[in-house]
């Protein structure tokens, strides 16, 4: 039994910070010690605190990257539970395990987890756990994005919790298997260690937390904590009108038969909880286009943070939250469904039904939808003039949604990410290409009173010997939302241009292994965001600045906005905007 | 101390910093002679034009202009100007399909979670022009320069009203010839020198770094360069006709007849020189290692110095998407500041920030019409601030009234009373203060017990014991005069020269002979800028590093190199054990690569006494004679009857077990009970966590 009658609200404040400190301290150790890009530039990681008993989210680094959110309290869960009926063999200290099985409690095989008891008195007080993207874990293509893998063996190796770490002693020879099975394997190690430094860093900083604070106040503090994050989310919740809200998104493909699939969203909102039901949703599909359990869910609730990112990272915070398992749908991917889309596209896609819906319920808070796609493009060649095989990865990014006091921001980062893009001379330095352009594209915002922010557009050329371009984006077949009137965005458009002839991937937004030569280019124009109510209520003197910035034509100034300009393009034509906004 | 001579013997120098609301002054005179000594001079900042509380302060010390040998100058004009977007109209002309460079940044948003956010880049879209040119990675021309297109470009800018031009063009640091080309073409056409080419102050890949490097740089010129104009003249107005020094963001002086050139360099100016003037006073203590604490009104300005040299960077970003890729002193800035606003949230627990009162309405105690409890009102409710001697107050607000909205605001949520609740903000802003500092200095690896917490600013020393408690720092340095410390960071910095050279080799196949030459190269280039400047240093120090990683790694770690002759086994070796101070880890299966050379070339000025901060002649006999009072101060949950001294009155060798309160004008010490202070011979105060009786 807890008794937290005895703590008061600053000492449950006070461990909260230092929960935070060792998460955030795990996330700075992982990434500053990590080789792959993937994780020391682009963040892709995650560190937390999970509880003894059942997994349990206690506290989550504050630069994890966002689609972790809450993922890796199921796969702790279900290490527990596997421990418990002996399928996994007990830890003992100075044990980490290792796990990417997508069906328990995953994401896709790449993100590679690893987790390790934390020890007082010879009891399990908790548990540590980190992710991190691994740049390769074998497969059919090189990186594991496969757009038409219909089995989950085709996306790479598969480990279920072992123990890789053995009384603090990396185990060979289990090391040797992930070896043999993975490209690029002389570097893992460097990535392995700070994975597992990560950890032992957390470990060292939460003993010093206890030692301080005692482990039954630190124990009943985290129980509070919990009680009080469910009641700051249900506080947020209950002035919403009660009622039923319904957002709908589309994913373009699943890579493998030529359908969108659809999201079917229904959220009711009663008293203070919010009941999310995906049913009327696409069923399990043919290519990697399906979520596992644990990567829809985490989707839910990284949309609710970025609508409330002031609620503490927690257990507690997702109480108010209830999910329906969406049992029959794409969303809820069992054994050998391929899944390696579902953290990249996905779980941007149920984020944006996430949004759609909330906007009605809150207008204010939240915005239209954004490009929400990584834009993963890969084109894996052999430079005949460095005499090696090389994989080039380009992630892009797109314009996020109008909302109630801005316009959308210009080439934001991916809903679930928070990783940068790369530098077009870095990419030139590494690999046999040849930017053509980068540029902001132009007119790809969603008109609105307030618009979308711009897509990219870029277009590269292959210099020498060759290669095969893949692509696994979405939003090519509809554009990101917009609302309370506001137009979609542009949608994404890839175009192979090869021997002079244009080449567009049937689904539009994914094709695999597309065969280039030198003096073959790529375009690619991301989406825009949505705009964000009526753009016949722009400020006419805005859309000027938009035109003037060759944000947008005098044309569709005046189609999309009704907005005049008078012949020079310098100055609003009062009149002639009146008369055509008064219609 | 007294005997040492140098340049600065015999002589007037001032230094002067203008800051946000206050424009400090220090003039050290060591000539013979009755009278002679320090003078300090605080005048307000005189926003629209920062000469006049310039000159101001100057005749504020009484000491006629033609008797100052040196001015050393602070400037915040370029700082503003970027963050205020109040910059020169100024055009760009790139490389064809990469105008949009500067715009549309690395792909990112301002927060982690939140989807929006807004974003302004230095040069609007219309003004900024492609010509056709390009350059392949390794430097070789793939396109000509077409140089019709650049003047057509240049007279369209003009046309627009530009004043000031940058020319970024890709892989320029790898060939420069177009862009210098287009340089000298422009120059034909433009009507003054605010052309910044891209290459010029960082010959780096990654152009949107270099991109906005180089328009803020140029955006800032003239708007510097007016600013010194008018500096100028007004001190020769004065009677000071002499050259005078301006302090880089990389905490070296520049002449101000050069500053403009490189002007990006002085956007973070004022937080170095209070970093100088902190290593500087710790050294003559004998302290090496130190974590500067800047804390003011809105923000606190955190830095690691170690072996007394302060970590420089050349990655900061001054806000949001807005990186200056030039070396400067790596000040971390941390959103917590005396106006930050203490509330209850959802979960009925207590936050402190990030929110601020700013200067207005500022903390409920400036009597401004501000009613959020700050960690300010906090300072005042619970003794710790003297309610009879803050500044900055409009009208008085009684610490009664101050109570009664801790109470209202956040005592009622929290079942405590309005000074316990007050309590409680201090400990959580503590605690919170504590774990960026840690994330920005210790969480890279160093141990708390090698380094001293160096507390300044108005509020610094409020917090500092409580923070070094919290961080398991062994010791507490409060300078002499907290308050001034950035001016006197102008006064003590050096001449400073930093080179960056990218190599990326792996160590195994390194040319020793190559990292030996370009190492001595950079030396010779620093030394013979420095010969230029008007100032003389007393000796020239050199400092080599080198910037290496695990091959197949992205991130740097900066080793110290021992001088420019260095073999590759004792390369590798370095590296390694800087690795493991750092991560803990050894790879040995993994070989190193060394991707930067640099240099510092510093030119280091003779020292200055210290001691005369603070008025030998004030001080007296006995701890007693400094008492000004003694009143109530809550400390860890209860009223502790606590002795007020007069920081400037105490006798040096006077011990001071806490709790107790100093009082200057600058700021207020806070010693914690349980923990002991003492004076050095400089007359700082050093706080020694844990040792009272």
């Amino acid at each position: 039994m807890t008794d937290t009658s005895s703590l008061d609200a600053i000492t449950l404040s006070v461990i909260q910070a230092a929960l935070q400190q060792v998460c955030d301290e795990m996330d700075l150790t992982f990434s500053r010690a990590a080789f792959s890009p993937v994780i020391a530039e682009a963040n892709d990681r995650s560190d937390g605190i999970y509880a003894a008993e059942d997994g349990a989210l206690i506290a989550q680094g504050s630069a994890g990257l966002p689609v972790f959110v809450g993922v890796m309290q199921y796969s702790t869960r279900t290490l527990i539970e596997r421990i418990a009926s002996g399928e996994t063999a007990a830890p003992e200290p100075g044990d980490i395990y290792i796990v990417n099985d997508p069906y328990l409690g995953g994401t896709h095989l790449m993100d590679v987890r690893f987790a390790m008891p934390v020890w007082r008195d010879g009891k399990i007080f908790c548990w540590l756990s980190n992710t991190g993207h691994w740049p390769d874990i074998g497969g059919a293509v090189p990186g594991g994005f496969s757009a038409s893998a219909t089995a989950v063996e085709q996306e790479g190796l598969r480990l279920p919790p072992v123990k890789l770490f053995k009384k603090g002693e990396l185990d060979p020879e289990i090391y040797a298997i992930i070896c043999s099975n993975i490209r690029v394997a002389d570097q893992r190690i460097g990535d392995i260690r700070a994975q597992g430094a990560a950890l032992e860093v957390g470990a060292d900083r939460l003993a010093q937390v206890l030692d301080r604070y005692g482990d039954e106040t630190v124990r009943h503090a985290i129980a509070e904590l919990r009680t009080r994050a469910a009641t700051q989310m249900r506080t947020l919740i209950a002035p919403i009108p009660d009622g039923v809200y319904r957002g709908e998104a589309f994913v373009d493909s699943d890579g493998v038969v030529d359908e969108p699939l659809t999201i079917a969203l229904a959220i009711e909102k009663k008293g203070d909880t919010l009941t999310f039901d995906f049913e009327g949703s696409s069923p399990p599909c043919m290519g990697p286009m399906n979520s596992v359990l644990a990567t829809t869910l985490s989707s839910v609730y990284l949309a609710m943070r970025h609508i409330f990112p002031e609620v503490p990272l927690s257990a507690g915070a997702f109480e108010p939250l209830i999910i329906k398992r969406p049992e029959g749908t794409f969303l809820d991917a069992r054994y050998p469904r391929p899944v390696s889309g579902c953290a990249a596209e996905v779980s941007q896609r149920i984020a944006e039904a996430v949004f759609a819906a909330m906007v009605k319920a809150l207008p204010e808070k939240v915005t239209a939808a954004p490009a929400g796609s990584s834009g993963n493009f890969a084109l894996g060649g052999h430079d005949p003039a460095r005499g090696r095989d090389f994989v080039m990865y380009q992630i892009s990014g797109g314009g996020y949604g109008g909302n109630a006091d801005h316009d959308g921001l210009t080439n934001g980062c991916s809903t679930i990410g928070i990783s940068k893009s790369p530098p077009v001379e870095v990419m030139e330095q590494a690999f046999p290409v040849l930017y053509r352009r980068y540029a902001l594209r132009e007119g790809s915002g969603g008109a609105g009173e307030h618009r979308g922010g711009f897509g990219l557009s870029y277009e590269v050329e292959l210099l020498r010997g060759d290669a095969r371009a893949s692509f696994v984006m979405d939003h090519g077949r509809t554009g990101p939302q917009g609302v309370l009137g506001g137009r979609d965005g542009r949608v994404n458009e890839v175009t192979v241009w090869r021997d002079g002839k244009a080449h567009v991937p049937p689904h539009l937004s994914k094709e695999q292994d597309i065969p280039l030569k030198a003096g073959d280019r790529v375009c690619v124009g991301t989406p825009g965001g949505g705009g964000y109510g009526d753009p016949l209520k722009r400020a006419p003197e805005k859309v000027l600045r938009d035109v003037a910035l060759g944000y947008y034509t005098a044309d569709e100034a005046e189609a999309l906005f009704g907005v005049v300009l008078s012949a020079d393009g310098q100055a609003v034509d009062e009149a002639a905007t009146q008369a055509k906004r008064g219609g | 101390m007294n005997e040492k001579k140098g340049i600065n013997s015999g002589s007037v120098v001032v230094g002067i910093d203008v800051g946000g609301t206050f424009t400090d002054l220090i003039l050290i005179d060591s000539r013979e002679g009755p009278d002679r000594g320090v003078r300090v001079a605080k005048t307000p900042t005189t926003i629209e034009n920062q000469a006049f509380g310039v000159v101001n302060a100057i005749r504020e010390t009484e000491v006629p202009a033609s008797e100052i040998g040196l001015i050393v100058h602070g400037t915040t004009t370029t700082t503003n100007a970027v963050l205020e977007r109040q910059l020169a109209r100024t055009g760009m002309i790139t490389t064809a399909g990469f105008r949009d460079i500067i715009e549309l940044g690395r792909r990112t948003r301002p927060q982690a979670y939140g989807m929006t956010g807004t974003f302004t880049p230095v040069v609007p879209r219309n003004l900024r022009l492609e010509v056709d040119e390009r350059m392949d990675a390794a430097g070789n021309v793939l396109t000509p320069l077409d140089e019709d297109g650049v003047r057509a470009a240049v007279k369209a800018l003009l046309d627009q009203g530009c004043v000031s031009l940058v020319i970024h063009f890709l892989h320029a640091y790898a060939n420069p010839a177009h862009e210098k080309r287009a340089a000298e073409i422009a120059a034909e056409l433009w009507p003054n020198n605010y052309i910044t080419t891209g290459h010029a102050l960082l010959s780096e890949a990654r152009e949107f770094e270099r991109g906005v490097t180089a328009a803020v740089n140029a955006s800032v010129q003239p708007i510097l360069e007016r600013y010194i104009a008018r500096l100028s003249n007004e001190l020769q107005g004065l009677g000071y006709a002499r050259d005078f020094l301006v302090m880089n963001g990389n905490g070296g002086m520049i002449s101000a007849a050069h500053v403009a050139r490189e002007a990006a360099k002085t956007v973070m100016s004022g937080p170095a020189s209070g970093v100088m003037a902190a290593a500087f006073t710790a050294r003559r203590a004998g302290v090496d290692n130190l974590i500067t604490y800047d804390m003011g009104g809105t923000s606190t300005d955190v830095a690691l110095v170690r072996g007394a040299r302060p970590a420089v960077s050349n990655e900061i970003e001054v806000e949001y998407a807005m990186p200056i890729h030039v070396p400067m002193v790596d000040v971390h800035t941390v959103g917590a500041g005396g106006g930050s606003i203490a509330r209850v949230n959802d979960a009925g627990l207590l936050e402190v920030g990030p929110q601020s009162a700013g200067a207005k309405p500022g903390p409920i105690c400036y009597g401004r019409g501000g009613m959020e409890p700050t960690i300010s009102d906090a300072n005042l409710l619970l003794g710790r601030l003297n309610s009879k001697k803050l500044l900055s107050v409009d009208n008085p607000v009684s610490v009664s009234d101050v109570e009664a909205i801790f109470a209202k605001r956040l005592g009622s949520r929290l079942g405590l009373s309005g000074v316990e609740a007050a309590g409680a903000v201090l400990q959580i802003a503590n605690i919170k203060m504590a774990g960026a500092i840690r994330m920005v200095s210790l969480g890279k690896g160093h141990d708390p017990r090698d380094f001293a917490l160096f507390a300044f600013g108005g509020a610094g020393p409020l917090h500092a014991a409580a923070l070094a408690r919290e961080l398991g720092i062994p010791r507490v340095m409060v300078p002499a005069r907290p308050g001034i410390t950035n001016a006197l960071g102008c006064v003590v910095a050096d001449l400073r020269h930093d080179f960056v050279r990218t190599v990326n080799r792996p160590v195994a196949s390194l040319d020793v002979a190559l990292v030996k030459s370009v190492l001595e190269e950079q030396r010779v280039e620093g030394e013979a800028l420095i010969t230029e400047e008007t100032v003389q240093p007393e000796r020239i120090e050199c400092v080599h590093t080198a910037d290496m990683q695990f091959v197949g790694q992205t991130h740097l770690i900066n080793v110290p190199l021992p001088g420019p002759e260095v073999d590759r086994d004792a390369l590798q070796a370095l590296f390694e054990e800087a690795y493991f101070k750092r991560f803990k880890v050894r790879l040995p299966e993994i070989r190193a690569n060394l991707v930067n050379l640099n240099t510092s070339v510093i030119g280091v000025r003779a020292d200055i006494d210290l001691a005369s901060l603070i008025d030998p002649a004030g001080r007296v006999a006995t701890l007693a004679e400094a008492l000004n009072e003694r009143r109530q101060v809550w400390f860890a949950g209860d009223w502790h009857d606590t002795p007020v001294y007069a920081r400037e009155k105490l006798p040096l060798d006077a011990v001071i077990d806490g709790p107790a309160i100093l009082e200057q004008l600058d700021t207020t010490t806070v010693i914690e009970p349980g923990d002991q202070a003492a004076s050095d011979a400089d007359g700082n105060i050093i706080i020694t966590v844990g040792a009272g009786r």
